[in-house]
């Protein structure tokens, strides 16, 4: 692995909110001539049923969560050329709108920042784990797994 | 052996991680689901959807014919919902 790259790498689990113009700013390195950021939210409403939802809760199995986003980001420095990789992932209590997850890729050429950043956020989705329990003023309700989730990776598996 | 549990399992169990001796007779994940859901009605409930269950043992992702040893931590969830 690149040395200084080694350096641009940042995965933080965390209750605390992010900022996306301080962590756009961090992956700028001199390098740089991109920078895809994408920002997971949370949704006023159940996918499956429509129902309208208060808030979600997010926990995760400490440990295992950093090892595997950190093996993508790994796998992802390994396929594409890329001077930084910033992965913030929210847990605890979340409202609607708040941010979830923050991926920022930066990188020489744009090509390889989208890619990467796509590559990142579709294992991330299978491989760490978290849980989502969604909240309305009723009834609390586990997130189920998406199958178009699972189609997602078959794309990076050719 | 520490066996963690997440999301739902958890909820049915109604304990996030406890710690057990090994049976002599159980040396892989199969064998330790077996045992723990015969244990009462509430870890049944936890094991009775096994096709969606993933486990991990030791914080990697393991399939149910891996071997585990007392020293082993073993995890039961679901298929993840995160970002």
């Amino acid at each position: 692995m690149d040395h200084d790259l080694a350096k641009n790498i940042k995965i933080k689990i965390q209750i605390e909110d992010f900022d996306v113009s301080t962590e756009t700013k961090i992956l700028q390195y001199k390098k740089t001539g991109a920078i895809v950021n994408f920002i997971g939210v949370v949704r006023d409403h159940d996918e499956r049923t429509s129902q309208l939802i208060n808030s979600m809760t997010l926990e995760h199995y400490p440990g295992m969560t950093e090892l595997e986003i950190e093996k993508i980001v790994l796998k992802s420095i390994q396929k594409w050329e890329l001077t930084g990789v910033t992965v913030i992932h929210r847990i605890g209590k979340l409202l609607v709108s708040d941010q979830i997850v923050f991926v920022g890729v930066s990188s020489m050429h744009r090509q390889n920042a989208f890619d990467a950043c796509n590559f990142i956020m579709d294992w991330l989705k299978t491989q760490a784990p978290f849980w989502k329990v969604e909240e309305n003023d009723n009834q609390k309700k586990w997130v189920e797994f998406r199958q178009s989730d699972e189609d997602a990776i078959k794309k990076w598996k050719k | 052996m520490q066996i963690k549990y997440f999301s739902w399992i958890k909820e049915h169990i109604g304990k996030s991680e406890e710690e057990i001796n090994l049976p002599h007779n159980v040396s892989t994940i199969e064998e330790l689901m077996f045992y723990l859901e015969n244990l009462n009605d509430k870890y049944k409930r936890a094991f009775e959807k096994k096709d969606l269950i993933k486990i991990a043992i030791n914080k990697s992702y393991s399939s149910i014919d891996d071997k585990i040893n007392n020293t082993d931590e073993i995890a039961f969830f679901p298929p993840v919902t995160g970002g």
